[in-house]
């Protein structure tokens, strides 16, 4: 195979389209007779329902139908459990509570929905909402995490008697004997607190039941297309090829978009069947703030026991998992937390133990990184902290600390989110952090300039830190490749698309098996009538398992096409060689047949198509890794701290990352840029403040402060290949990377940069305000 | 996020806006560049049944020389013009200096220099700066104009001193007096966010170079422009050293200013930076006004 595009630093196909406003989003659907939705959502995070009066709702001109938890009948459900907890953790405790439809009873967090509106525009919807009486008795707020497992709490799910969601205990080794022999134990509670993703486009929903075709249409801006798909079908008793679900271009998603399933996507569908109207929800900035997952919350009690050499012994952790009012995302996110404290360290004897607490916030499920950055977190800290004790370098306690090239794979003999034992596939760490060392000038830096500008007055930190990033689980996804007869190659796969450019990258593999241009490929992905196998968008998995499945499926075309073309041409396969979009004899240009005639050729008018053999040149693969595949990396940067203002400014960021085999190195630079933008945010910019009554008081873009292109700062990337044994193309997940080490790397170097005097910083967000607290006092 | 219905003119004319003004009185508002009443009305927090735009005023957007010095600036004139102007450059240099402070360019081609005034957020820039600089605000109506102070003005949260038929029409800066050096300066999260905390300062010097006036307004500290009197009585007829500078801050930190603490900045946090900022802006000032 020639690899004329793969690792190639080209340009995405689908940037014109987006870029010139020709990429179809969902608020693009439009219908002449479409309706339009508007939620009375709670405005109490905890209470009973005593009363709803929609009455003058209903009587407001354009109104058309206005539904509460009542009307829904048989259909009102509690929403599924998307993951259920690993089967083989012996002693797990997992009370399972999804949302519901519409709130009946009981309100369990600010911006619950409770009657839904549906109107002859959203303007109007919103008039009626503004109609609507709830009265609801209040009950105490159940906000602050660590109080949340006190017995005198009130309970959110009431035939519960704590809001204790789950407890899981792992192990690895014996922590209590590593401590007896330690010279070095580092204990200290650290703490990281809610964001949110705020995707450019918020959540949306048009859905059109044609009452005529026996057809429900519905556009999406889900992540996982079929599974709603399947879903839905089953909720609504219609077969699967009645339901058709439709992710189109999407604004971002970054886990909290593969909800299954939102409040609202359950009842558009419905909604829309019983009027036999189209009807349309687009989700606004200020409902995004309650109606959409978030993610973030943990305290986690920590040490870390060492020898005098700085080597670890074991590690054990205490934490408590903010779940949010229900749990329908299982215990993704604080198993990965779990994994992730192991971090790229060799660590003997383990010890991890979580509670799940309900509270009466959003519901929590993952957000780029989900639970990796907590994990990471707390090891690196106690990792800095014990480096400072014994007197070595950031960067030596972690050299001395790596998993080595040649113990891999690494059984770490814990369970996964997968279900799978956490084993790392493959790793090399040390050229990594040599990278990022040098590419940040480290030694430069600690010698030279940072004494020099600590003598003008001037408070410049630098920071290091690894980590590991579990990427590409199972199960499986799918891929169907055809050859048209113009010649253009057709890939359709069942994976959403959220601006992570698979129309270029899994164009890039399908390109050099076919000898086919890149921008001749052409892929259509999350609709469920083109193709209706597979799981979705997460976990740093599309590239993974979505690019193996793509890349199986053009290997088994490409047979096809010597395979025919060895016929016409009367030559040995391996004769054959494809470019340029034909396949020919090697050195007989002449010979050359377009693969476009070949498909023809495949699929004949006349003849017969001989048994054992199909037509068309056309291939359907799928691909399903045992277990994920490991990415890593090192980030490293400076920064310079405002001694007055508490400001702080990163003068340099570096990132070197490992993800095996790069498609595109353009595409996975934008990947970690973004990324690194949303781990900056989350250390230092963005914050979800809950008062005491669960009310959010910084419900928009003025108060939740998303840094902007303005503050986040230039990076310099740097690639380490490291193969993944598990999948031909040796490729690992990097969506995620960018995001889940940067608080502790950033915390690591605000410390450095306040010297002597620094505070110990065990905790995220930070923000001016608080730094100028842990600085000076309360 | 939707408003809700409310009926909309667009006069094209000052007397056909006024005329609107008198008719629909307390239910109608002024639109301007709409930065600041279109989300709020969007939140519903405010639900005006009439708005009169006054876009369509050419007569309302301009920037000249004041008949006594100084600038006049018309209601409708567009913050970024304010901006790019090389009459208020040289003759109100503190607005100058100060309008990129206020959001970001997009924001600032929409919004108006006298909208901006009119919404009297106490986040804002420009109502401190009008109140350093002793800017004068002619209102009119149906049935005649009247001049207002800039204390007079800027009443409280989001309140002035305008009659509910009333508008905005023009801003009036004074020149600054001789040896009058001037200096703004603010701290915000991210670049274009409203201030945590923000001061302008004016100081005039004598022949002698003592102070002999001097101004500080303080913007988001309090509900309008806070003014640290104090810390200013103190410097009159002083030397201004870098320890009277420091004392001034103190004081104006201490007790001249009494500011909210909220989930971006502390109250300790604010007294802090105001005491910085006033250090910085003092400084600054005095060391323009030398060179005067
Ligand atoms: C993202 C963002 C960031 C911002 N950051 C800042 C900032 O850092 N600093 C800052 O100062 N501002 C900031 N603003 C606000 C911006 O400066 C607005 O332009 C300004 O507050 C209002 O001006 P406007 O012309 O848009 O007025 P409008 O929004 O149209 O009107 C504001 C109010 O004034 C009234 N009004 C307008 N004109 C008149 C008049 N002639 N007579 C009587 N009443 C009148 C209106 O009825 C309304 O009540 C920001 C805005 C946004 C959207």
């Amino acid at each position: 195979m020639s690899t004329r595009y793969f690792g190639q630093r080209i340009k995405r196909n689908e940037d014109v389209r987006m870029l010139t406003g020709q990429a179809l989003h969902v608020d693009d659907v439009n219908f002449t007779d479409m309706l339009h939705v508007a939620f009375y959502r709670s405005r109490d995070a905890h209470g009973y329902i005593k009363d709803i009066d929609v009455s003058a709702a209903q009587e407001r001109e354009g109104v058309v139908a206005v539904y509460t938890a009542e009307d829904l009948g048989d259909y009102w459900q509690p929403g599924p459990l998307l993951v259920p907890p690993p089967p083989t953790i012996e002693g797990l405790i997992f009370h399972q509570r999804t949302q519901v439809p519409l709130a009946k009873d009981k309100v369990r967090f600010v911006g619950e929905p409770i009657v839904m509106v549906v109107a002859e525009s959203r303007y109007i919807a919103e008039d009626a909402v503004g109609d609507i009486w709830v009265e609801v008795e209040a009950l105490p707020a159940v906000i602050d995490i660590e109080q949340a497992l006190n017995e005198d709490m009130p309970t959110i799910h009431d035939d519960l008697d704590s809001n204790m969601a789950a407890h899981v205990v792992q192990k690895k080794g014996n922590y209590e004997a590593a401590v007896q022999q330690a010279d070095l134990v580092i204990k200290r509670k650290l703490k990281y607190d809610r964001g949110t993703a705020a995707a450019m486009e918020n959540r949306g929903i048009v859905a059109q039941w044609d009452a005529k075709s026996q057809k429900l249409t519905v556009w999406d801006t889900t992540q996982a297309p079929i599974v709603i798909r399947n879903g839905l079908a089953a909720m609504l008793g219609l077969s699967e090829h009645q339901v058709r679900v439709i992710a189109p271009f999407i604004g971002g998603g970054f886990g909290p978009k593969i909800m299954m399933f939102y409040q609202e996507e359950v009842l558009l569908p419905w909604a829309s069947m019983k009027l036999n109207r189209p009807l349309k929800w687009i989700e606004d900035r200020q409902e995004n703030f309650f109606a959409t997952t978030q993610e973030r919350g943990q305290v986690h009690e920590a040490e870390l026991a060492l020898t005098n050499d700085g080597r670890i012994l074991g590690l054990k952790h205490n934490f408590i998992h903010d779940g949010g009012a229900y749990i329908p995302y299982g215990l993704t996110i604080p198993l990965n937390s779990q994994a992730n404290a192991l971090g790229p360290y060799a660590t003997p004897n383990y010890y991890s133990e979580f509670k799940v607490a309900f509270t009466n916030k959003p519901i929590v499920t993952p957000y780029r990184g989900a639970g990796r950055q907590h994990g990471v977190f707390v090891i690196e800290r106690l990792l800095d902290l014990a480096a400072k004790q014994l007197d070595l370098s950031p960067i030596e306690i972690r050299r001395r600390n790596f998993i080595q090239p040649e113990a891999f794979p690494y059984n770490h003999e814990i369970i996964f989110q997968d279900f799978a034992p956490l084993v790392f596939d493959s790793g090399n760490y040390e050229p990594a952090l040599d990278m990022a060392i040098e590419m940040i000038g480290y030694e430069q830096f600690i010698k030279e300039e940072q004494p020099r500008l600590r003598a003008e007055g001037k408070k410049v930190g630098i920071g290091v830190a690894a980590y590991v990033e579990g990427t590409g689980i199972g199960p499986y996804e799918g891929a169907r490749i055809t050859v048209e007869a113009s010649g253009k190659v057709s890939v359709a796969s069942g994976i959403g698309t959220q601006g992570q450019g698979h129309f270029t990258s899994f164009a890039q593999i399908v390109a050099d098996q076919l000898g086919v241009d890149v921008r001749n490929v052409y892929l259509v992905t999350g609709d469920t009538d083109q193709f209706h196998w597979g799981a979705g968008t997460f976990a740093s998995r599309g590239a993974v398992v979505a690019g193996n499945a793509i890349h199986s499926a053009a290997v088994e075309v490409r047979k096809k096409i010597l395979k025919l073309a060895s016929e016409k041409l009367e030559a040995a396969e391996e004769d054959l060689e494809l470019a340029d979009g034909q396949v020919r004899v090697k050195g007989v240009p002449e010979t050359a047949i377009k693969l476009g005639s070949l498909a023809v050729m495949a699929n004949p008018l006349r003849g017969a198509v001989r048994p054992g053999t199909e037509p068309g040149l056309e291939a359907t693969s799928y691909f399903g890794p045992e277990s994920g595949t490991t990415a890593s990396g090192v980030h490293a940067l400076i920064v310079e701290v405002d001694p007055e203002t508490m400001k702080v400014e990163v003068k340099k960021y570096v990132v070197v990352h490992d993800c095996g085999k790069v498609i595109n190195p353009l595409i996975l630079d934008g990947q970690i840029h973004g990324g690194v933008a949303q781990g900056l945010g989350n250390a230092f910019y963005e914050q979800l403040h809950f008062d005491e009554n669960g009310q959010l008081l910084n419900a928009s873009f003025m108060d939740y402060l998303l840094p902007t292109a303005l503050d986040v700062p230039r990076m310099e990337i740097g690639h380490v290949e490291t193969l993944s044994p598990l999948n031909p193309l040796g490729i690992k997940g990097a969506g995620e990377a960018g995001a889940i080490p940067a608080a502790p790397v950033f915390v690591q170097a605000v410390e450095n940069a306040l010297g002597d005097d620094a505070p110990e910083i065990l905790e995220i967000p930070l923000s001016p305000n608080r730094l100028f607290e842990l600085v000076f006092g309360e | 996020m939707k408003p809700p219905p409310f009926e909309y003119f667009a006069p094209t004319t000052l007397d056909d806006a006024l005329d609107y003004m008198a008719d629909y009185g307390d239910e109608a508002k002024p639109l301007a560049g709409g930065q600041s009443l279109i989300p709020t009305m969007n939140f519903r927090l405010a639900q005006p049944e009439v708005l009169v735009d006054l876009n369509g005023l050419a007569e309302l957007a301009y920037i000249r020389p004041a008949a006594g010095g100084g600038v006049s600036i018309g209601a409708m004139t567009r913050q970024r013009s304010v901006e790019r102007s090389p009459l208020v450059a040289e003759q109100a240099p503190l607005i100058h200096e100060t309008m990129p402070y206020i959001a970001h360019p997009q924001i600032r081609n929409r919004g108006t220099f006298g909208g901006n005034l009119a919404h009297t957020d106490p986040a804002s820039e420009l109502p401190a700066v009008a109140t350093a600089l002793n800017a004068r605000f002619r209102a009119q109506s149906r049935s005649g104009q009247r001049w207002l102070t800039a204390d007079e003005f800027f009443v409280d949260l989001f309140t002035t001193a305008l009659e509910p038929e009333e508008l905005l029409v023009e801003i009036v800066i004074p020149p600054l007096p001789a040896q009058t050096g001037y200096a703004f300066r603010e701290i915000s999260r991210r670049h274009g966010d409203y201030a945590l905390v923000g001061v302008a300062a004016t100081v005039t010097l004598d022949n002698n170079g003592r102070c002999e006036a001097a101004r500080l307004v303080y913007l988001s500290v309090g509900d309008k422009p806070v003014e640290a009197v104090q810390a200013t009585a103190a410097l009159i007829g002083q030397k201004l050293t870098a320890e009277a500078i420091d004392d001034a801050a103190e004081i104006a930190a201490a007790q001249d200013i009494d500011p909210p603490g909220d989930i971006h900045a502390s109250v300790t946090y604010r007294r802090h930076l105001a005491k910085v900022l006033a250090k910085q802006v003092l400084a600054k000032a005095t060391a323009r006004a030398k060179q005067e």
